[in-house]
């Protein structure tokens, strides 16, 4: 379970104050699929690195599973992500001239997972990713947009986090094969991952089960798609 | 993060870019492989130095006459011109003084030497059958002087082989043939192995005959030029030092050592003279060779900047899925040091093939000893930590969020 308890995020410049979330609180029990959306300026992409445990709130609490992450050192927030936090990245960000296989894995190796494990987990994430078993040994810039952001989406799910955190998973790619990603997302959903996700499109949001609206640092909405609901159940 | 992990992170990091890392490489390569050859040089140097004194003879001591002094004038005719060293000092030596294993009185000069219409000019030196053993000296065709012909003022003579060469042909047997030194004949009776001296003091450019005859029949003086001494071992050599300066002030009745008529010479203090000069020129180079591994150096560092700014969104991605500031820090030292350990490697090969090379065509002889390996390796290792220490502790500190976005 995530909770978001009256986060503020303030930064300083000088005597300058510029306040960029003004409290936010809000809960994501475990197997949702939100979408955080909001236009720019609203304090989205700030969110999302407190959500990420990559900064910490000014004032306010952040769990995961009632483990505190709101004042945590560098190591151990690096430790905290490591195990709670899986990344989609808009920019997919592989390590180019890598394989496949070890890009989905490099996460583990920081886990200290010996070599057969890492492998054998990163291969059962690519196939959760829906990742063609033929390509695992493809270096990853030698395959499509979309396949590229389904191995992200496999390191992110290569640890078992409790978090799948993606931030604009399809800004870089075309509708069609946006998505596939999103279908990718949605399927993983509903085998019980619970994730949040950052967009500025409301095509994209659409796919989410629950929408929360960002605007000037505070929620200005945050109910039920009940488009997705509805036709789910 | 494991070792094994790391090692191969480290290794993948480094061939993404081959010629980069190879160039960079190449730096280290040369400094390292300078160095080598540069002490390798240095060391040879030392090493012929050190058997060339060596070839004198082992745990040697030399007495020499020291300065003429005339009664009641200041005036000094030099070291060593001084008539003051007799064949009964060397006995005396020989019976008295502990811990000696050979004594060598020797009365030396140059002669213009001739033989069935060749002629030379020579060292020639009149030694007792000690000389052999004192100077290391073993026989090639012939005998040695003997005993026999030291009392009996017996005109034969020992050649070395580069004399024998000048006089008779390279090669040649000249026992039972005659030389002629300043116009008395002498019988060949043998001719020594070559020992490799050069230079002045050449041990194969001598012609060996009885001290007697030589006093009697050539210098016309009972004086002996020097006294060499061999003592038992390296440690006794300050003993005999010791015993043979106080036996011979007793012996030429003098009470201030200041004032001694000869002087003793000790083969480890000309060693140790030897040894500081050859040492002062092996550092030079090493200093002067080890300005390009500094470069080689800064080319890591600069190479290893470059690949941080390059890589800032995998330092950002690394740290986001769980890498800690150590991990970064480890990843990035971890890869110059091991291009500064190919480079240390290759280096020393290249070292090793470059002091081959002097050798063989500079003909100057050249030892690459472990201690020179051992020291390229540590100080490439020690490059890589310093030279990389500062990109990779710049790679660490980055923040994840700033690194992610980095275009």
């Amino acid at each position: 379970m995530i909770e978001c308890r009256n986060i503020t995020k303030t930064y300083k410049n000088g005597d300058m104050e510029t306040p960029v979330l003004k409290g936010i609180t809000f809960t994501v029990n475990n197997g949702e699929y939100v979408a955080i959306m909001g236009p720019s300026g609203s304090g989205k992409s700030t969110l999302m690195h407190i959500l990420g445990a990559l900064d910490t709130p000014t004032l306010g609490q952040y769990l995961i599973d009632g483990h505190d992450a709101s004042s945590l050192t560098q190591d151990e927030s690096a430790d905290f992500r490591m195990k709670k936090i899986g990344f989609v990245f808009q920019a997919f960000n592989l390590l180019p001239r890598a394989t496949v296989l070890r890009n989905v894995a490099l996460p583990l190796i920081y886990a200290g997972v010996p070599k057969e494990q890492r492998e054998q987990r990163a291969k059962n994430a690519l196939k959760a990713a829906g990742m063609d078993e033929a390509r695992f040994k493809y270096l990853s810039n030698q395959i499509s947009g979309g396949q590229m952001q389904r191995v992200a989406i496999a390191r992110a799910l290569v640890n078992n986090p409790s978090l799948l955190l993606a931030d604009e998973p399809t800004g870089n790619l075309d509708s069609k094969t946006g998505e596939i990603v999103l279908a990718t997302l949605e399927k993983l959903n509903e085998e019980g991952r619970t994730i949040v996700m950052i967009t500025h499109e409301p095509d994209v949001a659409a796919h989410a089960k629950r929408i929360i609206m960002l605007r000037d640092g505070l929620i200005v909405k945050d109910e039920i798609n009940k488009d997705r609901v509805i036709s789910t159940t | 993060m494991r070792i094994t992990d790391l090692l191969e992170e480290t290794y993948s990091a480094v061939t993404v870019n081959k010629v980069r890392s190879g160039l960079t490489v190449l730096g280290i390569v040369i400094g390292i492989g300078s160095v080598i050859a540069m002490i390798s040089v240095g060391q040879g140097a030392q090493s012929s130095i050190q058997s060339s004194i060596q070839s004198i003879g082992s745990n040697l001591l030399v007495v020499t006459p020291g300065a003429q002094r005339v009664p009641g004038a200041a005036v000094s005719a030099g070291r060593g011109s001084a008539q003051t060293l007799t064949l009964d000092d060397a006995s005396a030596i020989d019976s008295t003084v502990t811990n000696i294993t050979a004594i060598s009185p020797e009365v030396s000069r140059r002669y213009q030497v001739t033989a069935k219409g060749t002629n030379t000019n020579t060292s020639v030196v009149g030694g007792e059958p000690d000389y052999a053993t004192v100077h290391n000296v073993t026989m090639d065709l012939g005998s040695f002087i003997t005993d026999q012909s030291v009392t009996a003022y017996s005109k034969v003579a020992v050649l070395g082989p580069t004399t024998r060469d000048d006089l008779f042909g390279a090669g040649t047997d000249p026992t039972g043939q005659t030389v002629k030194i300043n116009k008395v004949d002498f019988k060949v009776i043998g001719v020594t192995v070559a020992k490799g001296g050069t230079g002045f003091n050449n041990q194969d450019d001598v012609i060996i005959v009885p001290i007697t005859t030589a006093q009697r029949f050539l210098s016309g003086q009972t004086y002996v030029s020097s006294i060499n001494i061999q003592a038992q071992d390296s440690k006794s050599m300050s003993d005999v030092q010791q015993q043979v300066t106080d036996l011979l002030l007793a012996r030429h009745k003098i009470s201030d050592p200041t004032l001694a008529d000869f002087s003793v010479l000790n083969q480890a203090d000309i060693l140790a003279a030897a040894s500081s000069v050859t040492n002062t020129f092996t550092f030079l180079l090493a200093a002067i060779a080890g300005i390009s591994l500094l470069v080689g150096g800064i080319g890591i560092m600069n190479m290893m900047l470059t690949t941080v700014t390059e890589r800032t969104r995998e330092i950002g991605l690394r740290k986001a899925i769980g890498g800690k500031n150590r991990d970064i820090t480890l990843q990035f030292l971890a890869e110059a040091i091991m291009l500064t350990l190919i480079g240390g490697i290759i280096g020393t090969a290249l070292g090793w093939i470059l002091a081959w090379g002097v050798t063989k065509f500079a003909g100057i002889a050249t030892t690459v000893s472990l201690s020179s390996v051992l020291l390229a390796f540590g100080v490439s290792a020690a490059i890589g930590l310093i030279f990389g220490y500062y990109p990779a502790s710049r790679a660490a500190k980055l923040s994840p969020i700033e690194a992610l976005r980095y275009e």
